[in-house]
C-alpha cells in the first residue's frame, strides 16, 4: 500500500489520505483526526474502498461541520494508480 | 493540534468517545494532559475512578486511609479481591489493568486541615468521595482557596445530590452553611445506602469532572438532588451566598476548630 506522502498531490497542495484498509468507525475517526489538525477552507482527498464508506463519512463530516465537496469513484489512471471511492471535504471547523 | 499526537492504540482505545463532536481529538488530548483527585475511594469513588480511568484522564490521585473490608464490596465494586488492601492502593491495581494510559498517584491517608491543600494543589479538578461532613467541608474550602474546582456529592438509602464548584460560583458552604448538629442525621451505618445509589452518583461525579476537563457546561449554581425510589430527578438553582465566609475571600486559612461538629466557621 502506498504511504501517505506518496499519494499527495503535489500540483494542487491537497493532502490525501489513504483510509482503504480502515473498517468504521476508524474510516470516519481518522478522516476527522485529520480534518482537527487542519485549519478552516482547507481542502482534504481521503480515499476508501467502497461507496457506502464514503458516502457514510461523507453525512457524519456533515454532520460536524465540515463541506463535503463530492464523492466519486476514481481509477488508477486518476491518482498515483489508486482504484477506490474519494472523498472531497473543506475543514469547516 | 497539541504536542500530544494519538497512538494507533489510543485511536482504537477511544474510538467510541473520538467520534463524538463534544470530545474528538481534541478534547482526548485535554483528557490525557488533564489530573483529576478522587478524595475517598469508597462507594461514590469506586465508581467515578473506573470512569475517569476508561475515558483516559491522563493523572488520577487517590486519597483514602482505610483498607477494604467485606461490608464496602456491596457497593465499592473497585476492590474486587482485595479484602484487607488499602483502597487507595486498591483502586490504583484496577486503573493500572484497565488504561496503562493513566498514571495514578496514591496517597495512602485520609485528607486534614495539614495536608490537603498540598495534597490538592497540583490538580485540575478534585472529585469529593468522602462520606462525613468534616471533609465535605475542608474539600470545599481548600478548593475554594486553591482555586481548584470540586465536583461533591453525597448519597444516602437511595437519595443522592450532586453540584460542582468552580472559581466564582456558589460552593458548598454558600448551600450548607454548616453541618447537621452531631445525631440529627443518621450515619450510614445507621440509615443504610443502596450500592447502585453510590455507583449512580460516582459515575455523574466522572461525568461532572470530565465535562469540566473538556469545557462543557456543568452543574455550576445548580444542585442535582435525585430519589431513585421514585426516580425524581430534581435540578436546583443556587445562589452564591454573599456572605459566604470562604467563598467571599474572607476566610483565607483552613482553621482545625472550623471541621469538628457543625464545622461552622464563625
Ligand atoms: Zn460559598
Amino acid at each position: 500500500m502506498l504511504r501517505h506522502a506518496e499519494l499527495n498531490d503535489s500540483n494542487d497542495r491537497i493532502e490525501v489520505l489513504d483510509l482503504r484498509d480502515e473498517n468504521c468507525p476508524f474510516t470516519f475517526i481518522k478522516t476527522k483526526l485529520k480534518l482537527e489538525e487542519m485549519k478552516k477552507g482547507e481542502e482534504l482527498k481521503v480515499i476508501f474502498s467502497d461507496e457506502v464508506t464514503a458516502r457514510d463519512v461523507a453525512k457524519s463530516l456533515t454532520s460536524e461541520g465540515h463541506e463535503v465537496l463530492e464523492v466519486l469513484e476514481i481509477h488508477g489512471a486518476q491518482l498515483k494508480g489508486i482504484d477506490g471511492w474519494m472523498l472531497r471535504v473543506r475543514c469547516g471547523r | 493540534m497539541s504536542d500530544i499526537i494519538l497512538t494507533q492504540e489510543q485511536i482504537k482505545r477511544y474510538a467510541r468517545q473520538l467520534i463524538m463532536p463534544e470530545i474528538g481529538g481534541k478534547g482526548q488530548v485535554k483528557l490525557l494532559k488533564s489530573k483529576a483527585i478522587v478524595v475517598g475511594a469508597g462507594g461514590l469513588g469506586s465508581a467515578a475512578i473506573q470512569y475517569l480511568a476508561g475515558a483516559g484522564v491522563g493523572k488520577i490521585g487517590i486519597v483514602d486511609g482505610d483498607s477494604v473490608d467485606i461490608t464496602n464490596l456491596q457497593r465499592q465494586t473497585i476492590h474486587a479481591g482485595n479484602l484487607g488492601m488499602n483502597k487507595a492502593e486498591s483502586a490504583a491495581k484496577f486503573v493500572k489493568t484497565l488504561n496503562p494510559d493513566v498514571e495514578v498517584e496514591v496517597y495512602p491517608e485520609n485528607v486534614n486541615v495539614n495536608n490537603v491543600r498540598d495534597i490538592i494543589r497540583e490538580y485540575d479538578v478534585v472529585v469529593d468521595c468522602t462520606d462525613n461532613f468534616p471533609s465535605r467541608f475542608l474539600l470545599n474550602d481548600a478548593c475554594v482557596m486553591e482555586k481548584i474546582p470540586l465536583v461533591h456529592s453525597a448519597v444516602l438509602r437511595f437519595i443522592g445530590e450532586i453540584m460542582t464548584i468552580v472559581p466564582d460560583s456558589a460552593c458548598y458552604r454558600c448551600v450548607f452553611p454548616e453541618a447537621p448538629p452531631p445525631g440529627s442525621v443518621p450515619s450510614c451505618q445507621e440509615a443504610g445506602i443502596a450500592g447502585v445509589a453510590t455507583g449512580i452518583f460516582g459515575v455523574m461525579q466522572a461525568t461532572e469532572a470530565i465535562k469540566l476537563i473538556l469545557g462543557l457546561e456543568i452543574l455550576e449554581n445548580k444542585m442535582l438532588y435525585a430519589d431513585l425510589l421514585t426516580m425524581e430527578f430534581d435540578l436546583i438553582d443556587i445562589r452564591k451566598d454573599r456572605n459566604c465566609p470562604v467563598c467571599s475571600g474572607k476566610v483565607k486559612d483552613l482553621q482545625e476548630e472550623s471541621y469538628v461538629e457543625t464545622c461552622r466557621i464563625e
